[in-house]
């Protein structure tokens, strides 16, 4: 809240600023909590931030959908540990949105209310246990791609949550790919959930790193301010360039039939992902948005009395070590 | 000191299996982001707890798996349903309760493998950390609002007639004063108990919980995963 009142003082007019801050930026000095910063700064931050916490603990679903169900006891200690990971890291990051001056409880109403986004792929079904190695594989190797980048941002606070969260994504992704491995060395049937699991996953984690860099709305500023480094176009290729090898290693065929080997290039070349299925997506039209939403809202609504109890005996407690 | 018998054993880990099951089904459905990670801890320690006894007394996915629900040994309590967080507090009260009693004996017991003790000497301080956070719980819920304390009592009535597998006096010694604490009234020591698994009974419920958590499993015989 303080440093929300910084602003309001500075006001947008507040040219020099301003500018102190693009040369401090541009030096790749790392902006802190308290530190003067152009309202529109604090504002990409705080969606991006809030839109990644929330990403966060809508993904524990999807994955939480097969903990019950794990094939083994060390498979489903696997998968535990996981969805609690992702639990921290939505904390870690609604701490470091709160640092900027919003409170988790408004960002969390924002999401409730629907009117935050998270990442689109977490509206996809979970059908199999072929989907936890898919995702671990694929959506987490992609969040890595997009994320490491994240742990040079120039604000400080995202910066430091994102180098303990990308740890444990990678963690994830190689998790995720070894289940991957055992199922592709297994029998027929898992042969085949892996390769359906491919099939539905690749073109939504392709989608993840967002539209065409020429459609899209915040990259330029973003980049000036350090909070972005690698446009969606180059972070998506260096996905496939590293991710077609590991399918092949799999004995698994990606589901695109313009895939090829570029070797004046040294890259692969692919197809065009459904951008019609992405904004429709986004626009709460996707398989499991509405679930997701329900889902959430009834495990904040059912917890609403557990809350209210804590704070009343947190209450009771400190009137009577005032008595 | 008599050794357990492998019936104890697999009482033991079919408990704290059964039970984080049941704490795993809470994930994301917490009543807050903070308890979505408590909760994940104690399934994940209880979890360890079971699968080093399991694999003690034999291959650790076959007895989970492919096991029948008459052949299972845990006590009734750690299937019951989560029912509200009032339920799943008054639960893991009474479980935590039991183990309390349970590990640190199997620790000290030269007679037992020393595999088993060492799964106990870990089991011992994770158990001190459930301890504290089930009554911490379950004294802010019965001594929070009228609806939590109506809900608490609800959960304790409920759950009391479970306690007979677990209870001793030592048991009743840990449990009696955090409900007191709570301000709920316990039904009595004399109050009625259900029978339990080593008589071969168990709730409806421990068939629906096998069915999904065997139903891959069992579906790929012979899978590796
Ligand atoms: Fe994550
Ligand atoms: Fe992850």
């Amino acid at each position: 809240m303080y440093s929300q009142a910084l602003d309001e003082r500075d006001g947008v007019a507040d040219e020099a600023v301003n500018a102190a801050f693009e040369q401090r930026v541009a030096a790749e000095e790392k902006v802190e909590a308290n530190d003067r910063m152009p309202a529109a700064y604090r504002k990409t931050l705080i969606r991006q931030i809030s839109q990644h916490a929330h990403s966060e603990i809508i993904g524990m679903q999807p994955e939480g959908n097969w903990i019950t169900r794990a094939p083994s006891l060390r498979r489903k200690a696997i998968l535990l540990a996981k969805v609690q990971d992702e639990a921290g890291h939505g904390l870690y990051l609604y701490a470091a949105a709160e640092t900027l001056g919003v409170s988790r409880e408004e960002l969390v109403d924002q999401l409730l209310a629907g009117t935050a986004k998270y990442s689109s792929i977490f509206n996809y079904p979970t059908l199999t246990w072929a989907d936890m190695g898919a995702i671990g594989w694929l959506v987490d190797g992609a969040a890595i791609m997009n994320q490491i980048p994240l742990c040079r941002c120039s604000y400080g606070p995202y910066a430091r949550a994102m180098m303990r969260i990308c740890k444990e994504e990678s963690f994830h992704q190689r998790q995720g790919f070894e289940i991957m491995v055992t199922l592709s060395r297994g029998t027929e049937a898992q042969r085949a959930m892996a390769q359906d699991a491919l099939n539905r996953w690749w073109w939504p984690s392709l989608m993840m790193f967002g539209p065409h860099d020429s459609e899209s709305t915040h990259s330029d500023t973003s980049m000036r301010w350090k909070i972005k480094r690698f446009s969606n176009d180059e972070l998506r290729q260096k996905f496939v360039d590293v991710t077609v090898p590991q399918a092949d290693f799999l004995g698994l065929a990606v589901p695109d039939p313009d895939l090829r080997y570029d070797d004046a290039t040294g890259h692969y070349v692919f197809g065009e992902p459904d951008w019609s299925e992405f904004k429709a997506v986004l626009r709460g039209e996707g398989p499991c948005n509405a679930q997701r939403l329900a889902h959430r809202r009834r495990a904040h609504d059912d917890g609403a009395w557990v809350r209210e109890a804590a704070q009343a005996h947190a209450a009771k407690q400190q009137a009577e070590q005032v008595a | 000191m008599v050794s357990p018998t492998s019936e104890q054993l697999l009482t033991y880990a079919d408990g704290a299996l059964i039970l984080s099951h049941r704490l795993s089904e809470w994930m994301s459905n917490a009543p807050t982001m903070e308890e979505d990670i408590a909760l994940g801890n104690i399934a994940l320690d209880l979890l360890g707890q079971a699968r080093g006894l399991l694999q003690h007394l034999g291959n650790e996915d076959e007895l989970a798996y492919f096991r029948e629900p008459q052949e299972f040994r845990n006590p009734l309590l750690c299937e019951l349903p989560n029912g509200d967080y009032a339920h799943a507090m008054i639960r893991q009260l009474f479980a935590d309760a039991w183990f309390a009693e349970v590990w640190p004996q199997l620790a000290a017991d030269g007679t037992v493998d020393i595999d088993v003790r060492g799964v106990a000497e870990k089991a011992v301080k994770e158990n001190a950390y459930h301890w504290r956070h089930s009554s911490a719980w379950v004294v802010r819920l019965g001594d929070g609002t009228d609806e939590s304390h109506r809900r608490t009592q609800d959960a304790l009535d409920a759950i009391w007639p479970y306690r007979g597998e677990v209870a001793s006096d030592q048991w009743y010694a840990r449990v009696e004063p955090v409900l007191a604490q709570a301000t709920l009234t316990t039904p009595g020591r004399d109050a009625w108990i259900q029978r339990g698994s080593a008589d071969g009974w168990h709730t409806e419920h421990l068939g629906y919980l096998l069915a999904e958590m065997q139903s891959l499993a069992r579906a790929h015989p012979g899978a590796t995963w």
